[in-house]
């Protein structure tokens, strides 16, 4: 078998989350730490990615939803900021970032004298989070039609390839990275690159464009 | 594409449009019933005439039956409506074995239509007690739920209960209006309809007319608070809000626009509440509209500068996104659904008290640029957020997940 028969072909697949209440709420930072010690790893992934999906509006000043509440329903900034600076894409493991967010909590419950509470109608609900993938038909063969392809994807395929992968793949790194891999050396500084992503901070159309320009640069380059 | 497609493609984007097909792909077929109380009038309604065709069109079998029942069930029925949002009600026994007979009769006339459909959607009370009558059912059977259940009467919820442990799944608009249920509950907010005489675009001369005919002045600036006349609405604070801002703003105008309130006693009452406080001023405009005055609705949102939604309490609050889609920024109460839409600086203000109000109209009228940028980022979030193909897309992707249990992520190819 040549070497050009083992590649792979790289299938594009898109994707949706379906929010599915769990029934627990928070009111106070003991009832948060509680709940957060036994709740199921989808509704940390939720409350962390999931805005990136669902209807919701970029916070502009925190990126995730314990950092949020935090701020807006407790009124505890020196919190929300501990919380917000948590970047998800640094725990491989979602149960890692159970164990700072409780850590967090758990350090801020210890220096405040007395407890906050939030308004009953401002409680934190814990949802999870149920993704659909689904196959678009669409295929590459060549690394350097991801500079045509990407583009053109969806912003649930762009969640998919490269937020969610990470948390399905057993390397923990994004889809194009791993697919590139299996073509030598000839595109480690694009690796490279992309590894220096940090999807977090950005929205997902932000990450699509930061995207295009890694693949039009790179593929320009080595044209 | 087909011609329904095509056209929320033009508003939506042809990607959503795309993704929509692809998630139907492999349920392609399937025979799907939205049951309801009714044909027209009311937001469960407005959605159905557009969500069943367009579900049509990526390839299911859908339907949209509708039950019927007399005065009894009815009076049972707005008991629920009552009750489940927090009100003291009583049901007697009397109504309560109409509305339990009325469904066992709508279930022989639904038979052969729900026995053996792939999915069932029961929509609010009114029809959920169906289930009970399909022990030999096919399909799953899903309640949505469009009423916020926060904070109900215990009593009333503890008997309608019963009705819905036994479904497949519920959803519910946001988990705020949730209860806790021995199924999977989804939480998919509702949305409105681009293309809805509501809602689409409208041209300049027939929004002219429109003020023409309520004597709005269309030189000088406009706020617009649409709502019944409820006190959860705080009409009388709105026009409390706009003196305030009035005396540094002389040629402010307001019109508060609601639906009719004959068959509704306090709404007569709180109708009476805001002329009065209105005192002949005549630039406060207080318009009794007919319940399908939908275009006059989109003329005067589209006339205004900015709108109020200066609820007190609130459901998910859709006349907000019907402004936000009209790139009107929002001066709304910090309450229910308002909260999920209107970001302080970005899409519009939250505000707790008239002075509040008050202040936001003032900075928004002296600060046409941001005013203008914040309405086109509400279009914007609109448009990600809150349009019927959204909710569509989030319909389909429940239908996958039951198909496959609770699993945490499906692979559908």
């Amino acid at each position: 078998m040549t070497e050009q028969q083992n590649i792979s072909v790289f299938f594009i697949k898109d994707c949706a989350l379906a929010a599915i209440a769990t029934g627990l709420r928070a009111q106070n930072l003991r009832e948060l730490r509680d709940h957060l010690t036994g709740i199921h790893l989808g509704c940390i992934y939720y409350h962390f990615w999931g805005g990136l999906l669902r209807p919701h509006f970029d916070d502009p000043e925190y990126n995730n939803d314990f950092a949020s509440w935090a701020r807006h329903a407790l009124h505890d900034v020196p919190l929300a900021e501990r919380l917000g600076i948590i970047d998800p894409a640094d725990y491989p493991e979602l149960e890692g970032l159970r164990q700072e967010l409780i850590e967090t909590v758990e350090e801020r419950i210890e220096e405040t004298e007395y407890q906050t509470w939030s308004r009953s109608d401002q409680q934190f609900h814990f949802v999870r989070a149920q993704t659909v993938s689904l196959d678009t038909g669409r295929r590459l063969t060549q690394p350097a039609e991801l500079a045509t392809i990407v583009p053109q994807l969806s912003l649930g395929s762009v969640f998919y390839h490269f937020i969610d992968a990470r948390r399905r793949e057993p390397q923990g790194v994004d889809d194009f990275r791993a697919w590139l891999t299996q073509f030598g050396d000839a595109h480690d500084s694009l690796r490279a690159r992309l590894a220096e992503v940090d999807p977090y901070f950005i929205n997902l159309a932000e990450l699509r464009a930061r995207l295009t320009r890694l693949f039009r640069e790179h593929f320009g380059e080595t044209a | 594409m087909t011609t329904l497609l095509e056209s929320y493609a033009q508003v939506a984007g042809a990607d959503v449009i795309r993704h929509l097909q692809q998630l139907a792909a492999p349920l392609k077929g399937a025979r799907v019933v939205h049951v309801n109380s009714t044909r027209s009038g009311g937001g469960v309604a407005e959605i159905l005439t557009k969500l069943v065709p367009l579900k049509r069109e990526l390839g299911f079998d859908a339907r949209w039956e509708v039950i019927s029942g007399d005065g009894e069930f009815y009076q049972c029925t707005k008991g629920f409506h009552n009750g489940l949002q927090g009100n003291r009600v009583e049901l007697p026994a009397a109504l309560r074995r109409a509305y339990e007979d009325t469904n066992a009769q709508n279930a022989e006339e639904l038979r052969a239509v729900l026995e053996d459909a792939d999915f069932v959607f029961i929509h609010d009370p009114q029809p959920a007690p169906l289930l009970r009558h399909f022990p030999q059912r096919r399909g799953k059977w899903v309640w949505r739920c469009h009423i916020d259940l926060g904070h109900p009467h215990r009593p009333v919820w503890k008997y309608l209960r019963d009705f819905v442990n036994g479904y497949d799944a519920s959803i519910f608009s946001l988990a705020d209006f949730a209860q806790p249920l021995p199924h999977p509950v989804y939480l998919i907010p509702p949305s409105i309809d681009p293309l809805a005489e509501k809602n689409m675009e409208l041209d300049g001369a027939e929004i002219d007319v429109v003020c023409a005919q309520h004597r709005i002045d269309r030189t000088r600036p406009l706020m617009l608070q649409v709502s019944r006349f409820d006190r959860f609405k705080d009409p009388v604070g709105v026009i409390h809000s706009y003196r305030l801002a009035k005396s540094f703003i002389p040629g402010l105008q307001l019109v508060l626009a609601g639906g009719g309130a004959s068959d509704d006693p306090e709404g007569e009452v709180v109708l009476a509440e805001v002329r009065l406080a209105a005192q002949d001023d005549p630039d406060v405009h207080v318009l009794l509209l007919p319940a399908d005055a939908h275009r006059t609705i989109n003329a005067l949102q589209r006339a205004a500068d900015f709108v109020l939604q200066k609820s007190l309490r609130e459901g998910f609050g859709l006349t907000v996104t019907e402004a936000m889609w009209k790139a009107k920024p929002v001066i709304g109460g910090d309450t229910g659904g308002i909260r999920l839409q209107v970001v302080n600086h970005h899409t519009g203000f939250l505000v707790s008290t008239p002075e509040g109000a008050a202040l936001r109209i003032r900075y928004l009228l002296h600060h046409r640029e941001r005013l203008l940028e914040m309405g086109n980022k509400a279009r914007e979030f609109v448009r990600q957020n809150f349009l019927l193909t959204r909710h569509l897309r989030e319909y389909l992707t429940l239908m996958v997940g039951l198909q496959h249990g609770a699993q945490d992520r499906i692979d559908i190819g």
